[in-house]
């Protein structure tokens, strides 16, 4: 090349960049009430085919594709949806649905009372564990006609009407999956639901395209026509695609807490921790009661009076989450707040040490235990670093022990720890979320989320196990209340926080975030302010 | 070459493929964890059957050396298997996300050994001048830097407040109604930040390599020879000096290709480009095994291929070795 055409070249490249400003993408999105939505999914699901697969994006992406009878206002009150009404027999033995008439799949088959008893009593228990955990519990599920489904429990089960979350029992069409390997179904490439969005794309790695289903069975839903859900893997790169514009919803722990102040700020987005209350989730730190010196009650109340759940809410979590005081959150129907309150009390705590005979040698350490860092993000190693300075109050050192997800869950559920953190979502009701981390009958090696700390008492194993089975709120907040009172006292974990996950949104959007469980919900009623 | 040598060239390039297989078998089963935890982890809850279940599709339930055989004879069928985590064949994954892989991949290559041999010739040229010295220091600067803050700092400038260029992504998710010239210059649009990120801390190493080779070619005698018979400086440069000094410099690129494609993972998650960098990644923290493994295969041998391609351009450059 001659040096004057170069010159030219050169020329030519300093004209156009400025030029491509023009074609930058324009999310000037807010036509009227319908248009679009652009979403952030972290990490990409690795299918969307609920029924199958329950990881978290899974659930936020197929609550648009896929529904399940009910759905549940902010009180966890159950509201219709492929139901249009229920009744419960007086013995609390049997429920009967009655389902929407106009529901169709979205390749135009009806949705029938047929796709319930087969999606319950056949394949979810073949491939969902917490679904096969309810529906275990019916002597039968039957259809008598089209459109009703009738469950008969084998005894009664307080929480029944809470497992029919999206997530929890996703309804799956009978049609394509009947009689075939569930898992390996080429249809599950093509998810076919009865939500009021259906998949149109899903180039993976970058974005998942869902668009209005046109035959959609609620009057005057969706508004939106069509939602894109794009993969952002970096967490500083979901904050600018916030602050941009070129997202405009992002959920759970997509924005790390010290960015949340500064977008909630912005003025043209909104925040909301509305929306979560199905999952209501616990944050505690857990100590492996099986070693020492964790078997030892003195240990673990010194261990929660050196802590201060405040300061998780205000300095790790930027104010989101509030304390909890104990197992069941406050935002579910039986927590009780009468229970012994731990405040943060360091000389208290090293009396407790001193007295157990832990003593401080030359450089004030009384023992060393290790703490397993949960390799999810930020926040979780910033909770792992509290839980060392805290500790060295008290003369414990903590040696920090990371790992990466697939090691993490298998040394959790395998009891290769002496401690870590852990969160675990409460899905509606003790029975169904919270019993699991506590009772002895489910102290199951190799099995995440079960109770992998080793806590083992009978009496509250009985507690537990009578409030699921009885159908009065009023008897089950009574053993509820008792229970609570005795694992407060005994710290089988030290809870620290009820945890709030930032929605935040464009400022524009509305509806959006109408049922307990928010931005996993349906989005039908989603759309933009005129 | 003679049939020997091309044969015993090939026999051990499929040695070399079969050695990295068995030993990624190995280094990736030596990791705790498998994919049932993995998914049990994300899912909220789980039980014994489940575990089982995906335990079994995996054929984890088998005794290693018979996962081992069963996964070599695929190697040898060609055949890259089924990821369970997915729904879909690795061969299918891999495909889709080469394309986006090789653009980013081969642009930043091109950016950083043009870049590399450009500056580093000007600075090895003026050495010890003002010039010089702001080359050298810049690429310090650049090689010193991590990766995933240079990227966030050209979003901010480029994307936040010049509004120039989209932060992240491949194309715009409404590209599907774009015309193919449109589409083309979308996807380049989203290519400039992330491979000049990429390109950035190669370019940075070429310059200081090319820089160091054009003051030692400098110094020999047939330079002198040149000079001497009263040719320009730019004719010496172009003539006599370029050739020579990037032969370090190819080889050493040549080396770094490889890292590149693997090593795209930083720039390609700061960028959400779906490349196979990504791939690997979500792959290795999800105990993808089929999928893991399916990958090195193909980069290993992409790597072979471009330590081939690296050969002959060697050759190319340096007739001397083709006569040997």
């Amino acid at each position: 090349m001659k040096r004057r055409g170069f010159n030219k070249m050169l020329l030519g490249a300093g004209l156009a960049l400025p030029a491509m400003s023009l074609f930058r993408d324009g999310v000037a999105y807010a036509q009227g009430a319908a248009g679009g939505l652009t979403a952030i999914i972290n990490p990409e699901p690795p299918v969307l085919v609920l029924p199958i697969n329950q990881q978290i994006p899974t659930g936020t992406i197929g609550g648009k594709i896929y529904e399940s009878l009910l759905s549940y206002d902010f009180e966890l009150k159950p509201q219709p949806q492929l139901a249009e009404s229920w009744e419960i027999s007086e013995d609390g033995l049997t429920y009967t649905f009655h389902l929407a008439k106009k529901a169709k799949w979205h390749d135009g088959k009806p949705f029938t009372s047929a796709d319930v008893v087969f999606s319950c009593n056949v394949m979810l228990k073949e491939v969902h564990p917490r679904a096969r955990g309810v529906f275990d519990r019916c002597e039968s599920i039957t259809a008598p006609d089209d459109h009703t489904v009738v469950f008969k429990l084998k005894a009664p089960f307080g929480p029944f009407l809470l497992a029919f979350e999206t997530s929890s029992a996703p309804m799956a069409p009978k049609h394509i999956y009947e009689g075939t390997d569930y898992r390996k179904n080429p249809a599950n490439d093509t998810p076919i639901g009865t939500g009021p969005f259906k998949l149109k794309e899903w180039s993976r790695g970058s974005h998942i395209h869902l668009v209005a289903n046109e035959d959609y069975y609620l009057e005057g839903q969706p508004v939106l026509t069509e939602i894109f859900y794009k993969v952002v893997p970096d967490g500083a790169s979901r904050s600018v695609a916030m602050e941009t514009g070129e997202a405009q919803l992002s959920q759970f722990a997509d924005i790390e807490p010290f960015d949340v102040p500064r977008l909630a700020a912005m003025p043209n987005l909104k925040m909301t921790t509305k929306g979560y209350e199905f999952f209501s989730p616990v944050l505690w730190y857990e100590l492996n009661l099986r070693k020492k010196p964790f078997d030892d009650l003195r240990f673990r109340k010194a261990a929660r009076l050196l802590l201060d759940p405040k300061f998780i809410v205000d300095k790790i979590n930027f104010g989101l989450g509030k304390p909890a005081t104990g197992p069941i959150a406050s935002t579910t129907k039986f927590y009780d707040p009468n229970v012994t309150i731990y405040k943060t009390d360091v000389a208290a705590a090293n009396a407790l040490l001193d007295e157990m005979g832990l003593k401080k040698d030359a450089n004030g350490v009384r023992t060393t235990i290790k703490f397993l860092v949960v390799p999810f993000g930020e926040f979780w190693t910033r909770l792992a670093e509290y839980f060392r300075q805290a500790m060295k109050q008290g003369g414990i050192e903590v040696v920090l022990e990371t790992t990466d997800p697939g090691g993490f869950a298998q040394r959790v559920s395998n009891w290769e720890f002496d401690t870590t953190s852990n969160m675990l979502y409460q899905n509606g009701d003790p029975a169904l979320g919270v019993a699991r981390s506590y009772i002895s009958s489910n102290i199951r090696k190799g099995v995440m989320f079960t109770n992998t700390e080793g806590y083992s008492n009978k009496e509250v194993d009985e507690l537990f196990d009578r409030a699921a089975v009885l159908t009065s709120d009023k008897e089950r907040a009574e053993l509820y209340s008792k229970v609570q009172k005795i694992l407060v006292d005994d710290l089988p974990v030290l809870w620290m926080t009820e945890q709030q996950f930032p929605t935040i949104h464009d400022a524009r959007l509305e509806n959006a975030i109408d049922t307990a469980i928010g931005v996993n919900g349906t989005f039908g009623r989603a759309r933009w302010a005129s | 070459m003679s049939l020997a040598a091309i044969f015993s060239r090939v026999a051990g390039i499929v040695i070399t493929i079969f050695v990295i297989a068995t030993i990624n078998f190995v280094l990736v089963r030596a990791a705790p964890g498998d994919p049932a935890a993995v998914i049990a982890g994300q899912s909220g809850a789980t039980d014994e059957k489940f575990l089982a279940q995906v335990r079994a599709e995996y054929g984890l339930d088998q005794p290693y050396v018979v996962q081992l055989g069963a996964y070599l004879g695929k190697v040898a069928t060609l055949d890259l298997g089924y990821s369970y985590r997915l729904r879909r064949p690795v061969k299918d994954l891999i495909a889709e996300r080469l394309g986006p892989t090789l653009l980013l991949t081969l642009s930043a290559f091109l950016i950083s050994l043009l870049g590399g041999v450009v500056f580093g010739a000007l600075a090895g040229v003026r050495h010890g001048k003002i010039s010089d010295l702001a080359i050298s220091l810049l690429a310090l600067i650049l090689y010193a830097t991590p990766v995933f803050w240079f990227g966030l700092m050209l979003v901010l400038l480029f994307s936040i407040k010049l509004e120039w260029l989209p932060a992240f992504g491949y194309v715009d998710m409404r590209a599907g109604s774009f015309g193919p010239f449109a589409y083309a210059l979308d996807v380049l649009k989203h290519l400039c930040l992330p491979a000049l990120t990429l390109g950035a801390i190669y370019m940075a190493m070429y310059a200081r390599l090319m820089r160091a080779s054009v003051i030692e070619v400098a110094a020999e005698d047939y330079i002198k020879t040149a000079r001497a018979k009263g040719l320009t400086e730019g004719a010496i440069l172009r003539g006599h000096m370029l050739r020579n000094a990037s032969l370090p410099v190819i080889t050493f690129a040549g080396l770094q290709v490889g890292a590149m494609i693997g090593g795209a993972v930083v720039v390609e998650t700061v960028f959400s480009w779906p490349g196979l960098g990504r791939l690997i990644f979500d792959a290795v923290t999800s105990r993808d095994y089929p999928v893991l493994l399916g990958l090195f295969l193909v980069m290993s041998i992409l790597v072979i291929a471009v330590n081939l391609l690296t050969d002959l351009i060697h050759r190319l450059v340096d007739p001397r070795l083709a006569v040997r």
